[in-house]
């Protein structure tokens, strides 16, 4: 043997070097990466892994809980008090208010039948609850406690008591994940209550901030108008509050203007919030006549 | 291999399979807590400082396989991309494993240097694919890996004293 070969002869045999480990495990990764943000063929074998490690990820958010769950069991009597007062009070105004929806409900029912419009704003609510805010800072994401098992759908939107939160974007069985409103390029029909102007509301990637795009310089929106879904895209029903304008900015050098909203609802104030399904859900749309043409030309 | 520097001179237990796992368990459930808010933004990744320690002190128990494995869980429990964090560790796991020898040359404080440089690496393949899926970067993610640079020595002398072996009591 000469000296040469001993440099290639391996007392120790501990398998590929580190190098070609990484290159394995790289390219494994690319793969995975590529298959998974084109393709989406691997929601199943997600499912697995999620369901395999949902018992600890319970087991991380049980702190957290029982801090919550202990911080009530001690609040003081006066809180309990001034906090009951105020659900009282907002109960009495709110069931007024009901009434007068009640009766306003009837009255638009019989138009609707008069003008034979079919109804699009029946939805079902169910409640659930927040497991984890988001958990990455680069996606504005949460994860609530109403997965498959409980009937939670992709697509359908997660409102609380002041607005729109987002919409349902994977099911898991026991655990969905929620894409906010605010999340980069989100975007929601939407429409101004004080006139009707509708628009289309895009996420910042700030969770304080949403943008009105493509709306003209000139367009009727002012600052402090509110805005409520349109119910335009079959995804979000209609009449839900999304967004306050807070800065307008006319620059008569671009063609739009910028408009700043900010949002209505905030995760962060409490930990549950409402599933909203459509119950009846918007008709096809029918093929677009020109773009069909175009197709069958070419 | 542990005699060269201070820190390591006295007597180690061997790491047992079981303590391998129950660490990095341990760091898995401190990563899932529930996070958010400026906590979230400087929340150190344990996982990644767990599997450095492993990696430069045991290249040959822990290395580029077990990194990638932990990187898919992670990669569900976050619902990132799939592929996003594995990548991210099996690069700083081949880190650790190649640089172990001059890593445990130092002292702490300038061991923390050298994790600081691979965390580093780390984050940045981690917002790069980001980048590349969705085209923005943000920037306030890399403290991240200088708070888990500031936990390397703590943590290293923390599983040191778990792995140091128990005074006999029968001994006196």
């Amino acid at each position: 043997m000469t000296l040469e070969d001993t440099r290639n002869l391996r007392f120790f045999n501990r398998g590929p070097s580190a190098l070609a480990r990484l290159v394995f495990f790289a390219a494994l990764s690319l793969l995975l990466l590529f298959v998974d943000a084109r393709y989406r063929y691997l929601e199943s074998v997600r499912q697995v892994i999620a369901i395999v490690i949902y018992p600890l990820q319970r087991l991380t958010a049980l702190p957290g809980e029982l801090w919550d769950d202990a911080a009530e069991y001690v609040s003081l009597q006066h809180h309990l008090v001034a906090e009951n007062e105020t659900l009282r009070l907002q109960h009495d105004r709110d069931a007024a208010r009901l009434n007068q929806f009640e009766a306003m409900q009837n009255e638009n029912a019989q138009l609707r039948a008069l003008l034979e419009i079919k109804q699009h704003a029946d939805f079902s609510v169910q409640a659930a609850q927040i497991v984890y805010l988001e958990r990455d800072i680069f996606k504005r994401k949460l994860i609530m406690d109403k997965g498959e098992q409980e009937g939670a759908r992709a697509g359908q939107a997660v409102v609380d008591n002041f607005g729109v939160v987002g919409q349902i974007t994977r099911t898991f069985p026991y655990l969905s994940e929620v894409t906010l409103v605010t999340d980069k390029d989100n975007v929601v029909p939407v429409q101004v209550v004080r006139n009707g102007v509708r628009a289309a509301i895009f996420g910042s990637g700030n969770t304080s901030e949403m943008e009105l795009r493509y709306q003209a310089v000139d367009v009727d929106i002012e600052i402090g108008d509110e805005l409520i879904t349109s119910g335009l895209d079959g995804t979000y029903p209609a009449a839900l509050p999304v967004a306050r304008v807070v800065r307008i900015e006319r620059d008569p050098a671009y063609p739009f203007a910028r408009i700043v909203c900010t949002p209505l609802a905030g995760v962060d104030r409490h930990r549950t919030l409402l599933i909203v399904s459509s119950v009846s859900s918007l008709p096809p749309r029918p093929a677009d006549a020109g773009d069909t043409a175009g197709r069958r030309a070419r | 291999m542990n005699q060269l520097s201070g820190a390591d001179r006295e007597f180690l237990l061997p790491a047992s399979r079981r303590f391998i796992i129950a660490s990095l368990i341990v760091a898995v459930l401190l990563e899932w807590l529930p996070w958010h808010g400026w906590a979230l933004i400087v929340r150190p990744d344990f996982v990644a400082l767990t599997l450095l320690y492993w990696c430069t002190h045991k290249p040959h128990r822990v290395g580029i396989g077990i990194a990638w494995f932990l990187g898919i869980l992670v990669d569900v429990a976050d619902a990132s991309l799939f592929g996003q964090h594995a990548l991210a560790y099996s690069v700083l796991a081949f880190g650790g494993v190649v640089l172990n020898r001059r890593v445990q040359r130092f002292s702490l404080q300038e061991q923390s240097v050298h994790v600081f440089v691979l965390l580093l690496v780390s984050y940045a393949v981690y917002a790069f694919i980001h980048w590349q899926a969705s085209g923005f970067v943000a920037w306030e993610y890399f403290a991240g890996s200088l708070t888990s640079a500031l936990l390397w020595a703590p943590l290293t002398l923390l599983i040191q004293a778990l792995r140091r072996p128990r005074r006999d009591p029968k001994a006196l």
